[in-house]
């Protein structure tokens, strides 16, 4: 390559879903893209803490059930509440999720991103690996006009830039649309994924075939705003928490030890019996939600998925992936027409915003927008999980030759002895219905 | 219920890490010195900040999940400096 720089249509950083959808709608439109990875392979760095919802890929790649790589369709999906010696768990089945177009699927990102990004370069995009776009380039009058990369002569000029570097997007904090640091919205994921050999995954979970289960928890986490979660591959089971990086500073622990005592629960250590460590990961996810996104088209830059705070932490809700793709459609559409039109300001592509807020990605963040500061409230956390525990334990618990109390007066008992004030529950009750409504 | 756990050495070899030259983050010692609570020791899911008798702080950055925990968690300007490996170096999940 000369020592000029190199001059693209559009450039991508980053090949993660976002990045890669948007890199797709790109090259769809006839545009010349270049999509950027600083691993060795898309999703080397990528972690995700459960299900996919792929309905979003129907429109990108027909039939995309037949050859993406998944582990296992989710058919089972399990809310569990827990204290450390109770789990009252709602589990779900059924048999719509068992068939196309299925509804979640379990994944490794190792195989995911590669093939979503792989969609991309089949429609003409770029994939440049091993490379890290370090900052920014700006032109004389200042206006974003592409990124630096770390290699040599690696400067590349575009008339869009299209941030999808992550979590802690670089990208964005130097244009000054995210601060340095946010850990009141940002949590701590940490997984294992522990080898079973497949049968035994299926007798333990009561699956078959493909089947998947996955299970969100709380209560699990020492009282640290967040929770745990665990779900099915093939022949491995992940196992993890996620939890917020304020409360897991105070509360002085390790966030492996959170793992472990997860693990050693006896609802979840009969599931682990005899798994073999097969990797230990961690990640950042951005949970601030509709509040904590910022800008989303300045000129000659857009932002999407987790760069720009689209994963969805809302309780029964937990999805980033499809919302990233969400977002990196919307993105790389926008992007082609503004350059087509001939104006990649803020303005030429404020279509951006409108794209999203007419689909799923901001329509559903700011229908949630309070979902997950209930959830994540200490009361949520570290009171109602034993609350209902406890109540179940009592109804379901058989006195003789005491007679049974009646189910109003065990729940109260259930308030009392879980400290709970009555006042609370009905306030966080409606504050509840309200944010999820 | 209880099973032998793994150490936290087996832990880390666990994870394929492709070490670059550079140490792509840096901590200033002196910075830390005057940090009380260290909250990087303890909130780092790879283990890697370690208190030195003197009250700073020693970082290996080698075996990095390059998840960005510890400057997220520090209180004093200037104390983690954090880029990313050079491209191809670093982390490689592989069941993330």
């Amino acid at each position: 390559m000369p020592d000029d720089a190199m001059t693209v249509d559009a450039v991508v950083v980053g090949a993660g879903p976002a990045g890669s959808a948007a890199a797709l709608e790109l090259a769809r439109a006839g545009r010349d893209v270049v999509l950027l990875e600083r691993g060795a392979f898309p999703g080397a760095k990528n972690v995700y803490g459960g299900v996919v919802y792929g309905r979003i890929l129907d429109d990108l790649v027909p039939q995309w059930w037949n050859e993406v790589p998944v582990q296992r369709w989710v058919t089972r999906r399990s809310t569990m509440l827990m204290t450390p010696t109770q789990a009252l768990t709602i589990d779900f089945r059924t048999s719509a999720w068992d068939r196309p177009p299925y509804n979640g699927m379990t994944t490794y990102r190792a195989d995911f991103d590669p093939w979503l990004a792989g969609k991309a370069v089949a429609a003409g995009a770029r994939l440049v690996t091993s490379t890290v776009a370090t900052s920014l380039l700006r032109d004389a009058s200042g206006r974003i006009a592409g990124v630096r990369t770390d290699r040599p002569d690696g400067d590349i000029r575009a008339e869009v830039v299209i941030a999808c570097d992550g979590v802690n997007s670089f990208l964005a904090k130097e244009a000054g649309l995210l601060p340095r640091a946010d850990s009141a919205h940002t949590t701590l994921g940490a997984k294992e994924t522990l080898a079973l050999p497949r049968e035994v995954i299926d007798e333990r979970f009561g699956l078959a075939g493909d089947q998947g289960l996955d299970i969100e928890m709380l209560g699990c986490t020492s009282g640290i705003p967040g929770g745990g979660f665990l779900y099915t591959n093939l022949d491995t089971v992940s196992v993890g928490v996620v939890v917020g990086l304020d409360g897991l500073v105070a509360a002085k622990v390790r966030p492996e030890e959170l793992i472990a005592s997860l693990k050693a629960h006896p609802a979840i250590a009969p599931y682990l019996r005899g798994a073999e460590l097969k990797e230990y990961s961690a990640h950042m996810i951005p949970e601030g939600g509709y509040r904590a996104m910022p800008r989303l088209a300045i000129d000659g830059m857009l932002v999407a998925g987790d760069a720009a705070s689209m994963c969805l932490a809302a309780g029964l809700w937990l999805e980033g992936v499809n919302f990233a793709m969400g977002a990196g459609l919307a993105a790389g559409q926008t992007a082609a027409e503004a350059i087509a039109a001939g104006d990649t300001s803020a303005r030429g592509l404020a279509g951006y915003r409108r794209r999203l807020k007419a689909c799923f990605v901001l329509a559903d963040h700011k229908r949630l927008r309070n979902a997950a500061d209930i959830v994540l409230a200490d009361r949520m956390q570290q009171e109602y999980p034993g609350l209902a525990c406890d109540f179940v334990e009592q109804v379901f618990t058989v006195t003789n030759p005491v007679p049974k109390l009646g189910m109003a007066r065990e729940f109260f008992r259930s308030v009392r002895l879980n400290d709970v004030r009555l006042r609370h529950l009905a306030q966080d009750g409606w504050k509840a219905l309200r944010a999820f409504r | 219920m209880s099973y032998p756990g793994v150490s936290f050495e087996g832990r880390m070899a666990s994870v394929e890490f492709r070490v670059g030259e550079r140490a792509h983050i840096t901590v200033d010692s002196e910075v830390c010195r005057s940090c009380t609570t260290k909250d990087c020791v303890r909130a780092c899911p790879a283990n890697l900040f370690v208190p030195t008798t003197d009250g700073g702080i020693l970082f290996n950055y080698e075996q990095c999940f390059e998840c960005g925990t510890c400057y997220q968690v520090c209180n004093r300007e200037g104390a983690i400096t954090w880029t990313y490996p050079a491209g191809g170096d670093g982390v490689v999940f592989r069941k993330g």
